[in-house]
C-alpha cells in the first residue's frame, strides 16, 4: 500500500517499522510532526521532554537499556543537545540510537539558519540525509543498522522542504527488535577522563570504519549521464540539480558524514566540470578541496545565504531562466500577527504604552516586535529573556530595571527560563520578569508541556506551576495577573519595575485557539459614536479595519475579546449578545 | 507526460491546505507520481501562504519557480498580485475576489491596491470568482476552499466523480453534501 506522507510523518513511519521503541523531544518547527505522528504507534512510546537536552538524555537511556530509540529537534535545539551528544559519541550505543535534526535554510519559522552538518563533523557522528518522504523511511532503518553496527548515535538531517513535502510512501510492515540486554560496562559508559581517553581511540577507529563504508553503501550514489557536467549533491538540492540539469552526471550523497572521499576522486577525475550544490554552508565542497579534489564550481556561485531551488541553479550555472512578468505596483507584505482574541495582545498593548525595554523570548509573543505594537527590544533564543534581564538591569542600575523587562512564555520558561530564575534570586537581581501563560506551546502548533496538566497522549499528568518554581528558586515577589484586564496587568508591571527585588508576574490566560475557549459574539462599531481616533488600532488586530475615517470590524474573524472596547473612550463598540 | 505546476496561495486560516490534499487526492487516484509542498509554523498565523504541487510521471523538485506555475489558484486577491510571477507565459490565474487586510494596511502603512483583477487580466489568464458568495450560498464560509477546487476541476482533465471520490476522501462526512454543492458551484461559475 502507498501513501502521501509528510517528510516527518515518513520518518515516524520508518521508526515505527525499524522498531523503534522510544522517542523523546522538544517541539520545534520543521521537526515537530515526526514526534505527534511517531505517538500514534502504539508499539512506541513517544513523550515531549522540556527541553532538547532531556529528549536527547532520556534517548541516551532508553538505548542503554537496550530499546531502539530516536529524538527529533530543530537545527537550534541541537545546541540545547550538544551537551550529551557529544559524550554519548565516545560511550557509544545499547539498542540503536537516531537523532533527527531539522535545518530551517531560509529561517521560515527560525532565528537563525545554522548548518547542522558542522555538528556532525565535530562530534564525530555519521550523518544521513534523505532528500524527501520515501528515503525519510528508509534512512532512518538504514541509520539504526549503522547505528548498531558501529555502535554510535547516528544523526538524521532533514530540512524544511524535506520535512513539510509529501510523497507516496509504500508501507512495510514493523520488524521487532528486541531488546538488547543491558550489561554493566563502565569502561564503556562512564565517560570520567581514565575511560574516555580510551573511547576517543574507539570514536577514531570508528570514523575509519565509516568511511570505508561510506565508499561503497548504497547511500551514496553515483549517476552517470553527460560527463561534460557533473554534480555533488545531497538532500533536497539533488532534486534541484535533477529538474534543472537532468542529463547531467550525479554524485548523490544520502551520508553527509564521514564522506566518501575515493568516490568523489573517481567521479571528479570522469567528469570535465565538477560542481558542488549544497545549501548554507561549504561542507562538502571544503572536505573534497582539503582532499586535493578539483572543485569547479560552489559556494562561488550558489552563496551560502537561504534556500536554493532549480531557478537560482540555472541562473548561477548561466542557463536560461523561464520568463514570467511581475506586478508592477507595491504590493504590501502579509507578516503573521496574533490571532483575534491572542492573550499575549493586552499585554503587548500594555508594555507599548509603558514604553519599557523589553527583552523578548521566542514564542507567539515575539510578535509583539511586529507594527504597531514595536515592543520588543531583543530576542535570541529560547530561556535568554531573562539571562538578558539579568545582565542588562546589573549593568545599568535600579534605573533601567525599572523601565524594563524580561518577557516569556510557559513552555519557554519551562526549557530554559529555571536556570534563569534561580540566577536571579541567587544574584541578587532588581529585574522583572513576566511569563506569559497561555497553557500551551502556541508557536510550534499546540504541544502540551509541563505546566499544562496534560502529556503528549492528552493523559492528566501533574501541571507543574510557574509560580511555585519561582517561589521555590527564592523569588518573593510572585503575582499572577490577567492580560484580558490590561489596567490590572498596568498596575501590577509598574508595581514590580519599582520594587528593589527580582519579581515574577505570571500573565495567565489561555490561548483562543484552544478547544476550551468559546469564541463570543463579534463586536461591531457604531459609526455614530466612532470619532476615528485610531485608539482600537494600537492593538494591531487583524479583525479591525479603518476606512473613511471610521474604524470597523470584521465579523468573520473577530472572537469577541473586546480588548478593543477597552480602548476606545467614547463606548462606540456594540456586542451582540447570542451568535 | 512532463511535470504540471499548480500554486494554491492564501492568507493563514483560509483552508489552503484542505485544498492542496483535496488536489493531491485526485492526482495520486490518476495515478501520477505527485509532490505536495508546504510552509507550516509562521504563516499560519495570518500570514501569506503558498502550497506547491506537482505532478507527471516523475517529479522531482517539491517547489515551482517563478514563471513555472501552470496554474495558480489563489484564495485572496492580494496574493493573486503578490505571487503572479510564479505564472509560466500561458497558465491560468484562478483567484477569489475577496480580500483580506494585512497588517501594513490595518496599520495604515500602505493601502490596499486597488484595481487587481483588471492588472491581473490584463497581464495573464485570469478567472476571477466571489467564491465567498458561492461559499455562502453552499452553506459556509468556510467552504471557499472547495468552491475554487470546483473552478480549478472544469480546467483540468480528470473526470468529475474523481473530484468527488476525493472530496468524500477528505472532508468530515458531517459537512460532505455542503461541500458537494460548493464544489458544484464553483465547477459552474
Ligand atoms: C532550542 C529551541 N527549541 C525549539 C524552538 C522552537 N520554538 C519556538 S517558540 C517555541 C515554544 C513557544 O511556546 P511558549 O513559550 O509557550 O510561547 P507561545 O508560543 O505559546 O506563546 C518553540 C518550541 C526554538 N526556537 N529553539
Amino acid at each position: 500500500m502507498k501513501k502521501l506522507m509528510l517528510g516527518n510523518q515518513a520518518v515516524a513511519r520508518g521508526l515505527y517499522e525499524a522498531g523503534c521503541r522510544f522517542v523523546s523531544s522538544y517541539p520545534g518547527t520543521p521537526s515537530t510532526e515526526i514526534t505527534e505522528q511517531a505517538a500514534l504507534y502504539d508499539e512506541i512510546y513517544a513523550e515531549w521532554a522540556p527541553n532538547e537536552k532531556v529528549a536527547a538524555e532520556s534517548a541516551v537511556g532508553a538505548s542503554l537499556a537496550g530499546a531502539r530509540s530516536f529524538c527529533a529537534m530543530k537545527h537550534v535545539g541541537f545546541n540545547v543537545a550538544a551537551d550529551p551528544l557529544f559524550t554519548a559519541s565516545y560511550t557509544g550505543v545499547n539498542g540503536g540510537l537516531v537523532v533527527c535534526v531539522a535545518d530551517d535554510p531560509g529561517m521560515h519559522s527560525s532565528q537563525n539558519e545554522q548548518d547542522s552538518r558542522h555538528y556532525a563533523i565535530a562530534a564525530k557522528l555519521p550523518m544521513l540525509e534523505p532528500s524527501d518522504s520515501r528515503e525519510c523511511r528508509d534512512f532512518v532503518k538504514a541509520a539504526y543498522e549503522i547505528s548498531e553496527t558501529f555502535d554510535t548515535p547516528a544523526v538524521l538531517r532533514t530540512c524544511t522542504r524535506v520535512a513539510h513535502s509529501q510523497c507516496q510512501v509504500e508501507l512495510f510492515d514493523r520488524e521487532e527488535h528486541a531488546l538488547k540486554t543491558y550489561e554493566r560496562n563502565p569502561q564503556k559508559y562512564v565517560a570520567a577522563p581514565a575511560n574516555a581517553v580510551k573511547r576517543h581511540i574507539e570514536v577514531e577507529k570508528r570514523m575509519d570504519a565509516l568511511r570505508a563504508f561510506a565508499e561503497t553503501t548504497p547511500l551514496n550514489r553515483v549517476e552517470m549521464g553527460d560527463t561534460t557536467l557533473g554534480f555533488v549533491t545531497s538532500g533536497t538540492c539533488y532534486l534541484y540539480v535533477k529538474e534543472a540539469f537532468p542529463e547531467a552526471s550525479v554524485v548523490k550523497l544520502g551520508l553527509v558524514n564521514p564522506l566518501p572521499v575515493q568516490l568523489l576522486k573517481d567521479f571528479a577525475e570522469k567528469v570535465d566540470r565538477l560542481i558542488v550544490v549544497e545549501e548554507l554552508d561549504g561542507v562538502i565542497e571544503n572536505h573534497l578541496r582539503a582532499n586535493g579534489i578539483r572543485v569547479d564550481g560552489g559556494k562561488d556561485l550558489f552563496g551560502c545565504l537561504g534556500e536554493l531551488s532549480q531557478n537560482k541553479l540555472r541562473r548561477a550555472m548561466g542557463e536560461a531562466l523561464p520568463a514570467f512578468d511581475a506586478y508592477d505596483e507595491a504590493v504590501p507584505g502579509r507578516p503573521p500577527v496574533m490571532c483575534p482574541g491572542c492573550p499575549h495582545r493586552g499585554l503587548f498593548t500594555v508594555l507599548s504604552k509603558l514604553k519599557l525595554t523589553v527583552l523578548g523570548d521566542i514564542g507567539c509573543y515575539t510578535l509583539g516586535s511586529g507594527a504597531p505594537l514595536n515592543a520588543v527590544d531583543s530576542v535570541l533564543c529560547m530561556g535568554a529573556s531573562i539571562g538578558m534581564a539579568h545582565g542588562y538591569t546589573k549593568v545599568l542600575g535600579q534605573e533601567a530595571a525599572r523601565r524594563s523587562v524580561a518577557v516569556i512564555g510557559d513552555s519557554t520558561f519551562m526549557h530554559s527560563g529555571i536556570t534563569g530564575v534561580v540566577n536571579l534570586a541567587y544574584n541578587k537581581s532588581i529585574a522583572t520578569v513576566l511569563v506569559l501563560d497561555n497553557s500551551i506551546t502556541g508557536m510550534t502548533g499546540h504541544q502540551q508541556n509541563p505546566t499544562t496538566g496534560l502529556t503528549l497522549q492528552n493523559e492528566p499528568t501533574y501541571p507543574i506551576k510557574v509560580e511555585d518554581i519561582c517561589r521555590a528558586a527564592g523569588i518573593e515577589r510572585v503575582r499572577v495577573v490577567d492580560p484580558q484586564d490590561m489596567a490590572a496587568t498596568e498596575a501590577a508591571i509598574k508595581e514590580e519595575i519599582a520594587a528593589d527585588a527580582p519579581s515574577v508576574i505570571i500573565v495567565r490566560r489561555p490561548c483562543a485557539l484552544l478547544k476550551y475557549v468559546k469564541a463570543k459574539p463579534a463586536l461591531s462599531i457604531d459609526p455614530e459614536k466612532c470619532k476615528g481616533c485610531k485608539s482600537c488600532m494600537k492593538i494591531g488586530c487583524p479583525a479591525i479595519r479603518f476606512s473613511d475615517k471610521k474604524a470597523s470590524i470584521d465579523a468573520t474573524i473577530c472572537v469577541g475579546c473586546g480588548l478593543c472596547e477597552q480602548m476606545c473612550k467614547f463606548g462606540a463598540f456594540e456586542r451582540k449578545e447570542g451568535k | 507526460m512532463k511535470t504540471t505546476s499548480i500554486m494554491i496561495v492564501g492568507v493563514g486560516g483560509q483552508g489552503t491546505l484542505l485544498a492542496s490534499k483535496l488536489l493531491g487526492n485526485v492526482l495520486i487516484g490518476a495515478g501520477y507520481d505527485v509532490k505536495l509542498s508546504e510552509v507550516h509554523g509562521m504563516s499560519q498565523r495570518g500570514g501569506s501562504v503558498v502550497t506547491y504541487v506537482r505532478y507527471g510521471d516523475k517529479v522531482y523538485s517539491p517547489i515551482v519557480d517563478q514563471g513555472e506555475a501552470d496554474y495558480i489558484l489563489s484564495f485572496e486577491i492580494l496574493e493573486s498580485a503578490r505571487w503572479i510571477s510564479y505564472l509560466k507565459k500561458g497558465g491560468k490565474l484562478i483567484t477569489n475576489t475577496q480580500k483580506t487586510w494585512p497588517m501594513p494596511v490595518i496599520t495604515g502603512a500602505m493601502a490596499y491596491p486597488e484595481g487587481i483583477v483588471e492588472k491581473l487580466s490584463a497581464m495573464a489568464d485570469v478567472q476571477a470568482v466571489d467564491a465567498l458568495a458561492l461559499a455562502e450560498q453552499a452553506g459556509s464560509p468556510k467552504a471557499v476552499n472547495v468552491v475554487l477546487i470546483g473552478v480549478l476541476s472544469r480546467h483540468m482533465d480528470f473526470p468529475e466523480e474523481a473530484w468527488i471520490k476525493a472530496i468524500e476522501e477528505t472532508v468530515p462526512p458531517k459537512f460532505l453534501e455542503m461541500n458537494k454543492k460548493a464544489f458544484q458551484l464553483g465547477r459552474n461559475a
